[in-house]
């Protein structure tokens, strides 16, 4: 087991390595320029060079990618250009919020996307599976952002349950377990779950209503094994793909969010990023793909390996 | 045990009375359209909204904007500086008096001496105190300034690069830190920006970066009329305008920044308050002037202005504009009376394209730069396409080249000869106007053709050069604001932009917030309000 997770280790380097230089490109591809966010946009052609001096930029793309990577080997991710904050302090506190979001729509979704699927999956052809196949079409198609407007609309507006913006009264740096706080959870992460309700819900559903209709599951109700004791094998041998999905979908969680950390102002990674993106802020935005991105890779890492536990069959392969 | 219920009803009824008072007694709560807080440590960033919230509340200047009446334009006022006045034999040398008894919010007394050291951390990049930071967003307001120094504690001397009567509205950028503070931050700008001080009405009391900053009295304020009578103003970054009218509608803040037009019905129809006001702000475009640029004719220029149907315009934007009479707002103490009646007339505007040698038959083609988005830019999509549609009625057929907002500052800053404009010959640009060199100068001066400036058209007339010049050696107020208003008449006579419509900075209020005057300046005063 320990070989196999060295050596999916390993090969997470130079995906790394590409995650660095592909992110690192492809922010200097868009057009604009970070120093409008520093300046004011009537600053003379020599006021602009000089700054563009202090923060290298005038410098060719190579060696800014080499001082960039070479600062990072040292943990260093740089200095924001907007905020002029470091980027590592900015990047770890946001995607901490959104850990915080996503891991709660997690615990939202994927109980009721598992419940959902196994229901459908064993009632499969029934108005039980037409249900939740329509419960999960939605799901997946009806635009988040825009079911996040229309909840606050409903909670926060017209009946003033719940909050529509922020990590709390006092900001995201005080928070704490109680329900003060984790109102203000309530709406996004429930919005942010829908998606992941549906993808879940229909992988579990094709799972298990393939493997119902498999030759082991009649062996094992021939034995005499009871309903339960049969479905919790099916469910066993479902865990890995759902698992796998699960993973995925997780990682989706904490990069994709950013139209709903917009819509309730969660001061997470996504929200971050699109304020990076508006600004040109490359080291910002560099820091923040970067980081994203090895925890989708880390993310996959650990599904692998939990697979492999479950399945020792793939740990083989 | 009757008396202990009445007694425990009455317990509950003043509690809950307290506790509506606690809430009321004074915390405005203002979504902003920024998606930060402001830069808190003196030179802010975030353009004018950045001033507004975090600038002139923290900070002063050693001249300020009057910001005390809705019905007037606003004039410059004495700040820190009491009087100044320019050497009547030497037009370069300034001489400030200083307000006397002003203490930082850490105590400290400013003098002089503090100004120079403010000078230098923006100017002088070998100065322990430089920050660039802060130099980015400070050194191009001073243009003019070569050299400063302390006469005395209370008398600084300001010499100019040369003469410049536009000095005192190139001072009132510069907001004044402490250097004691400073100096007890281990000399690092980034604690300073956690626990700034200046000698504003406000105190920055706390300030989680991206989320919140909460602001408290500064109840030693020296101009006691602005001592604030909230007991904390909370800014809150809310750039997403629905999660703003969300926040307004659910409770949560008190006040929005720029409402989009179609949530206003919502809020007005719940008892929210609009507030808006003319203020020295123009959505126009700006034209290229380069050779073969079809704007070059004048007949095209006025065609085209006569072409726009501003009152259906501002039925597009629910009556929130004020529809241009010329490059500054009818308001302006700088209007003039130009003698080109900025009007719709699009019967006159075919008569003027068909001597110009264009019909609705036979089109003038031009491009247009145009952005999705972009701050001051109201609503450019709807916007433009109106003017296009305007345009095309009378004969000119409009092609735009639509860019994001960032890429679009960087297509302005290069000017109109710039390949990367891919040959537009105008750009849909907004334009804080608030003093002669913003307003006027720096579109149109020779000296300040893009990429060295911001003379984006590439225009250059020794007329308006001349009444430039003027202006700037100028040094009586009065006689000042008539070139200003000879300059501005010229403008508008010989139809140097589109000029289409200015913005009236809407903002959304709570009932709840009283004595709000909403002044024509893109500053406001937030120290008369107070919570219901």
């Amino acid at each position: 087991m320990f070989s196999y997770f060295l050596r999916r280790v390993i090969l997470m380097l130079p995906v790394a390595f590409g995650v660095s230089v592909i992110c690192f490109l492809l922010v200097q591809i868009a057009p604009g320029d970070p120093l409008t966010a520093i300046m004011p946009v009537d600053a003379t052609a020599d006021e602009q060079a000089a700054m563009r001096a202090i923060y290298g930029l005038d410098k060719p793309l190579p060696i800014q990618y080499a001082i960039w990577i070479g600062n990072l080997a040292h943990g260093d991710m740089g200095k924001s250009i907007a905020t002029g904050r470091p980027v590592a302090g900015e990047v770890f506190g946001a995607v901490n919020n959104s850990l915080l979001l996503a891991f709660s729509a997690a615990v939202i979704a994927f109980p009721i996307g598992i419940f959902l699927g196994f229901l459908a999956g064993y009632f499969r052809d029934t108005w039980i599976d037409r249900v939740v196949t329509a419960i999960s079409i939605a799901g997946v198609s009806v635009p988040n952002y825009w079911l996040g407007i229309v909840l606050v609309i409903i909670f926060s507006v017209n009946l003033g349950w719940l909050p529509s913006m922020g990590a709390g009264p006092g900001g995201s740096q005080d928070w704490s377990w109680d329900w003060l706080h984790m109102r203000h959870l309530v709406l996004p992460a429930v919005t942010l779950a829908v998606v992941p309700i549906g993808i879940v819900a229909r992988t579990v559903r094709a799972l298990a209503g393939d493997l119902l209709t498999q030759d082991f599951v009649l062996a094992l109700y021939a034995k005499g094994m009871s309903r339960g004791d049969v479905l919790r094998h099916v469910a066993r041998n479902a865990a890995a793909t759902a698992l796998s999905v699960m993973g995925l979908q997780l990682g989706y969680l904490l990069g994709g969010s950013i139209l709903i950390e917009t819509v309730f102002n969660w001061p997470g990674s996504g929200f971050l990023l699109s304020n990076a993106i508006f600004q040109r802020d490359l080291p910002l935005l560099q820091g923040t793909i970067l980081v994203l991105a090895l925890f989708f890779v880390a993310m996959n890492l650990i599904v692998d390996v939990a697979q492999a536990a479950i399945d020792p069959r793939i740990k083989r392969s | 045990m009757k008396h202990l219920t009445k007694g425990f009803a009455a317990l509950v009824v003043a509690a809950s009375l307290c506790a509506t008072g606690a809430v009321a007694q004074g915390t405005l709560r203002i979504g902003m359209t920024a998606s930060d807080i402001p830069l808190t440590t003196g030179q802010t960033d975030q353009g004018g909204e950045g001033m507004r919230f975090m600038g002139y509340t923290v900070y002063d200047s050693l001249i300020e904007w009057d910001l005390t009446s809705a019905d007037k334009p606003s004039v410059l006022i004495p700040g820190l500086a009491t009087e100044w006045a320019v050497d009547a034999d030497d037009k370069t040398k300034w001489t400030f008096k200083l307000r006397d008894g002003v203490t930082f919010h850490d105590g400290s007394p400013f003098t002089a001496a503090d100004v120079v050291w403010n000078l230098d951390k923006l100017l002088d990049d070998t100065s322990e105190q430089y920050d660039s930071r802060q130099s980015a967003q400070g050194k191009s307001r001073i243009p003019a300034v070569a050299s400063y120094s302390a006469i005395d504690d209370h008398t600084l001397e300001i010499i100019t690069k040369e003469p410049d009567a536009t000095l005192p509205y190139q001072l009132a950028w510069i907001l004044m830190s402490s250097k004691a503070n400073w100096e007890a931050n281990d000399k690092s700008w980034e604690k300073v920006a956690m626990s700034p001080s200046g000698t504003g009405p406000w105190k920055l009391d706390t300030f989680v970066p991206r989320e919140r900053a909460e602001l408290t009295p500064n109840e030693a304020y020296w101009d006691e009329t602005r001592v604030p009578q909230l007991d904390k103003m909370v800014l809150i970054p809310l750039p997403e305008p629905n999660a703003r009218a969300a926040a307004l509608l659910s409770g949560q803040v008190d006040w929005i920044e720029a409402p989009a037009p179609d949530t206003i019905p919502a809020m007005t129809g719940n008892g929210f308050v609009i507030s808006s006001n003319a203020y020295p702000h123009n959505w126009t475009w700006h034209l290229s002037r380069l050779e073969g640029s079809p704007w070059n004719d004048i007949r095209v220029r006025k065609a085209a202005n006569l072409a726009i149907d501003r009152d259906g315009m501002s039925a597009l934007l629910g009556g929130l504009m004020v529809p241009a009479k010329g490059f500054l707002p009818p308001s302006s103490q700088w209007f003039g009376k130009p003698t080109f009646d900025v009007r719709y007339d699009p019967e006159e505007a075919k008569k003027l394209l068909a001597e110009a040698g264009y019909s609705v038959d036979n089109p003038l083609k031009v491009k247009a730069l145009i952005s999705p988005s972009g701050s001051g830019q109201m609503l450019p999509l709807p916007m433009n396409e109106y003017i296009q549609q305007s345009l095309a009625e009378v004969g000119i057929e409009v092609e735009f080249m639509v860019v994001e907002w960032n890429q679009m500052i960087n297509l302005w800053r290069a000017g109109a000869a710039d390949p990367a404009v891919e040959g537009a010959e105008s750009i849909n640009f907004t334009y804080f106007i608030q003093d002669p060199f913003t307003g006027l100068i720096r579109h149109l001066s020779c000296d300040l053709i893009a990429p060295n400036g911001t003379n984006w058209g590439h225009y250059c007339d020794p007329e308006m050069q001349a009444l430039f010049d003027k202006i700037k050696t100028t040094f009586d107020p009065e006689a000042q604001d008539a070139v200003m208003r000879e300059t501005h008449e010229k403008f508008v006579n010989d139809a140097l932009f589109l000029m289409v419509t200015h913005d009236v900075a809407p903002r959304a209020l709570s009932p709840k917030v009283k004595g709000f005057v909403q002044a024509q300046n893109w500053y406001q005063n937030f120290s008369s309000i107070t919570m219901e």
